[in-house]
């Protein structure tokens, strides 16, 4: 149109950063993400890497060295069939960081699922479906989570199982009221106005704009999960001896604690506050930055 | 408050510096500002978004966010030094001497609290209590015109309509009587015959008050109206100020020209040639600027300007930051006026309606949103719909598009051929041939996909198109636009409010439409952006021959687009015709009282018709006549007992009115009813 036309289309874009580039620069520049994220890191590399380092076998058992105390030898003692606590608690997050993981993925994509569908359908088949999600909710999860062991049989996936769809519907939850807010937006109608079809709307046109919340959830439930297989672990219905898990390890030592012997507990508890600990700085930083 | 402050100014900006600190680093957003506002006086401060309009603001009273800071300059409020006010001196100043009223009531008022204990809380915490300060509440109630003062203090703000909450809000300002009165955009959200209301108000409370007034608007109009002195901000610079009608007559900065040419003025109209538009973009915030701000946008700029920062120039009793301010009014065109003819409109309408009804259920009553709704669209024809909010004008659009299913009954023909009420069942000719631009590109853009994906699937599902054809169609679209290949890979959000409309043109472009409802386009974008929005509109028409169905707020820019209106209450079409008629009247007492509440640049203040209060509720409409309840020209009982027709007063010209045409022409060549309705 006139000389101007070239500065106007020159000058526009770069000022302002793509959504991702930005949602990761913020994260990196946070304490509390980066503290959260050393911690993770931390627990990963020991289930990955510990068994090479650590100065015992987890599972070796020493009975003339039994219940001794945090020394230069064993730097958090022995339990009581005499292993070193110390090399314990290190490979001690194997199976509680596959496990909880795990759970928490299938809880995001059954409640992802769920909640996409409820939310971009709405009306009765929102009701039908919320209703008995809301019931579901309405019972105590570690008594869905026993009773479903007990009658399923104990196994690692069975944990993944049960934990995992118990937590399905909170998310359902929280992905069906992004749903409903984004389906409110223009731009569904604007694809309406193309006949899109069903699966388009829902997965090219409104998932890609709930994924945020979808991640903050997840994150937190990250943390929840860790806490309810460590839970079930301790009572028995979770991760199965020999396994030098957290749980499993306070669960077969808390009985020592009144005889002063707090060695054979209290590094496992730490290790597990640690690690939750370190997931829920991870969720709040990543809430804090998605939702500016 | 005191007396011995008189002499002092009002509030004295000096070489003021502020700047927000984004991603580590000091950003300048006012720059060096200096402006002093006398007592009793009203200045109006003007610039487009981004200016730094609102930051003068939240400066006077420092309140800037976390990351602003002052970085130079002084601030005196009636000759105290603000910025060396202690804490507690601060808060005494801020709720004595000096006041504000944001946008938004909605937002600045307590949603869960009545507004009688939010009036009542500013007189205590003044010391007075109890009986005295309800008192006073209504007293201040009653001041910003509120007839029932006792009932809308037991009222929470959400139960109170968009104009009555601002009134509370000002009466909450006012409370204190205070010396300095902040007004940011006072308006901005309301509907005309409100904004209308709200702007007499203020009017009539300057003349009983003794406060100072600083007025922030990018409405031109209002604060021409408004105010006695006008300053013009620039990326944070002030680059222009004068007595108001001096300023906006007599422009002596380019910007105040290019500002004032991107207005549709005069009744101007799209046949009559392009509007002017201001090239390119505002500098950021921060920008390094060295020179003039505004030469890169500027025609008239030289290697001076660009390198020397022009000093204000005096120019007797007003000021311009421009070397060349002697010859501002040169400045050349950035867009041609000259215009493409304009397809004669062939005969045969492409869009009849009939008998269009829409009814919501609303608690057990029946809500009628759109009532009885007939017209014709010719092709290449622009209808404009105008009305207060709830009139029923995207309802309208809605139930045309099928997003909205109508009532039985009605018909919707395309071509000749009728289309089936809901989306889904029409055929993909029909959905291409009509098509949206919405008012929010942010809600019309899926902010997940680059531009070329999002015209990209329009062009693929609108027009059938992919491969080579579909990436050679895309590049064309994209230019007749005026976007270019850099925005393709970027996401909406990487884009201006204008060049996202545009996005949004192309994308209601992909399939050759035969219809293009545009809804409110341009209310979310500055007046340069809407220009360049409004020639792009125009110019695709002629090229297209495409109808639009024009939405807006907005009579000049409705006007300008135009060729037919429509004019919407309760749902119903008051009057419908050829734009100039239905502008320059005789019209309908709804049309009229709605363009005489529209501010003017042009002319001077002219007796204005009041409507009062708002429009009424749409579940239980007036019986009669649905516009008699405020209607300044009603004749009798026979309004309030028996619906008039729309009947055709010419060929053409339909008013739905009791009074016959020529009676209306009588009454409206000579002066309005004044004060007709208290």
């Amino acid at each position: 149109m006139s000389v101007f036309q070239t500065n106007f289309t020159m000058q526009t874009d770069t000022r302002r950063r793509g959504p991702v580039v930005e949602v990761l620069h913020q994260l990196l520049c946070s304490g509390t993400f980066l503290t959260g994220v050393v911690i993770v890191l931390f627990w990963v590399a020991c289930a990955l890497l510990g068994q090479h380092f650590v100065p015992y076998n987890a599972l070796t058992e020493d009975i003339i060295n039994a219940l001794a105390p945090p020394s230069s030898e064993h730097w958090f003692g022995t339990d009581q069939i005499g292993r070193d606590v110390f090399s314990r608690v290190i490979v001690g997050s194997r199976d509680i960081l596959t496990v909880a993981p795990l759970a928490t993925l299938l809880a995001t994509l059954t409640g992802t699922a769920l909640g996409l569908f409820t939310g971009y359908f709405r009306g009765l088949v929102d009701d039908v479906v919320s209703r008995i999600l809301e019931a579901f909710m309405a019972i105590p999860g570690p008594i869905v989570s026993l009773l479903a062991i007990v009658a399923l049989g104990t196994s690692r996936i069975m944990v993944i199982v049960v934990i995992g769809l118990s937590f399905a519907p909170v998310i359902a939850r929280t992905v069906r009221s992004a749903v409903l807010a984004e389906r409110e937006l223009d731009y569904v109608a604007a694809a309406q106005l193309r006949h899109e079809s069903t699966v388009h709307m829902m997965f090219v046109e409104i998932f890609p704009n709930v994924i945020p919340p979808i991640l903050v959830e997840s994150t937190v439930r990250l943390g929840y999960a860790i806490f309810a297989v460590a839970t079930l672990s301790f009572l028995g219905f979770g991760i199965q001896p020999p396994s030098p898990d957290w749980g499993l390890s306070i669960a077969s030592n808390y009985g020592m604690i009144s005889g002063g012997f707090w060695w054979t507990v209290l590094f496992d508890a730490l290790a597990i506050a640690s690690l939750v600990i370190g997931v829920n700085l991870v969720a709040d930083s990543v809430q804090a930055a998605l939702n500016d | 408050m005191t007396n011995s402050a008189k002499a002092e100014n009002a509030l004295e900006l000096t070489d003021l510096s502020v700047a927000y600190r984004v991603a580590g680093r000091n950003r300048a957003v006012l720059r060096n500002l200096s402006l002093t506002i006398g007592q009793g006086e009203a200045y109006g401060l003007v610039g487009e978004s981004g200016c730094g309009k609102s930051t003068v603001a939240l400066t006077v009273v420092r309140y800037l966010p976390r990351n602003g800071s002052i970085t130079g300059g002084a601030i005196s409020l009636d000759g105290q030094n603000v910025m060396k006010l202690d804490a507690e001196a601060l808060r005494r100043a801020r709720a004595e001497s000096v006041s504000m009223v944001y946008q938004d009531p909605g937002k600045a008022l307590n949603p869960s609290i009545r507004v009688g204990r939010q009036l009542t809380e500013i007189f205590e915490l003044g010391g007075v209590s109890g009986r005295a300060a309800t008192d006073r509440a209504i007293a201040m109630l009653n001041r910003v015109r509120i007839s029932d003062p006792v009932s809308v203090m037991q009222r929470y703000p959400h139960q109170l309509s968009g104009g009555m909450q601002q009134r509370v809000a000002i009466a909450m300002a006012l409370a204190n009587d205070p010396s300095m009165l902040i007004l940011d955009e006072p308006t901005t959200g309301l509907d005309a015959t409100v904004e209308a209301e709200v702007l007499d108000l203020i009017a009539q409370l300057r003349q009983e008050l003794s406060a100072s007034i600083l007025f922030i608007s990018h409405n031109l109009a209002v604060v021409s109206n408004m105010c006695d002195r006008v300053g013009v901000l620039y990326a944070g610079m002030l680059v222009e100020e004068g007595p108001t009608e001096v300023v906006f007559n007599d422009p002596r900065h380019p910007y105040t020209v290019a500002l004032l040419r991107c207005l549709p003025r005069g009744g101007q109209r799209k046949d009559q040639g392009r509007l002017d538009t201001i090239p390119g973009f505002l500098p950021g915030i921060g920008a390094d600027i060295k020179g003039c701000a505004f030469a890169d946008r500027c025609a008239l700029a030289d290697d001076r300007c660009r390198s020397e920062l022009p000093p204000l120039y005096d120019l007797g009793g007003r000021l311009s930051r421009c070397f060349h301010h002697d010859k501002a009014q040169a400045l050349p065109r950035a867009t041609p006026s000259d215009v493409a003819p304009v397809p004669k409109p062939a005969a045969a309408p492409v869009l009849r309606v009939a008998r269009l009804n829409k009814t919501y259920a609303s608690h057990g009553h029946a809500l009628r949103a759109v009532k009885d709704v007939s017209l014709d669209l010719l092709p290449g024809e622009t209808l404009g719909l105008v009305g207060e909010s709830g009139s029923g004008k995207t309802t309208f659009a809605r139930l045309l598009l099928g997003l909205v299913p109508p009532d039985d009954g009605g018909t919707i023909e395309l071509e000749g051929k009728a289309l089936a009420p809901r989306l889904e069942n029409r055929s993909d000719d029909q959905i291409k041939a009509m098509q949206i631009v919405f008012q929010n590109p942010d809600s019309a853009l899926n902010r997940s996909h680059s531009i070329r994906h999002l015209i990209g699937r329009a062009l693929k599902r609108l027009a059938g198109l992919s491969g080579k054809a579909l990436e050679s169609r895309l590049n064309d679209l994209v230019r007749s636009v005026r976007l270019t290949d850099r925005h393709l890979a970027v996401k909406p959000r990487q884009l201006s409010g204008g060049l996202k409309q545009r996005v949004a043109i192309a994308r209601a472009f992909a399939g050759d439409p035969r219809i293009v409802v545009c809804d409110e386009p341009t209310s979310a974008l500055d007046v340069s952006v809407q220009a360049a929005i409004l020639n792009l509109l125009a110019d695709l028409q002629s090229k297209e021959d495409v109808s639009y169905i024009f939405i807006s707020h907005d009579l000049a820019v409705v006007r300008y687009l135009s060729d037919k209106i429509a004019v919407l209450y309760l749902g119903r079409i008051m009057e419908l015709g050829p734009s100039e008629d239905v502008f320059s009247g005789p019209h309908h007492p709804y049309t009229e009282a709605l363009l005489s509440a529209v501010p003017k640049l042009d002319q001077t203040e002219t007796a204005r018709i009041r409507l009062d209060g708002e429009i009424p509720s749409a579940t239980n409409p007036p019986s009669g006549c649905v516009f008699h309840t405020r209607c300044p020209r009603k004749i009798g009982a026979i309004c309030e007992q028996q619906e008039p027709l729309l009947a055709e007063a010419r060929p053409g010209h339909a008013i739905r009115c009791h009074i016959p045409y020529a009676q209306l022409a009588k009454l409206q060549s000579s002066t309005p009813p004044l004060e007709a309705m208290g």
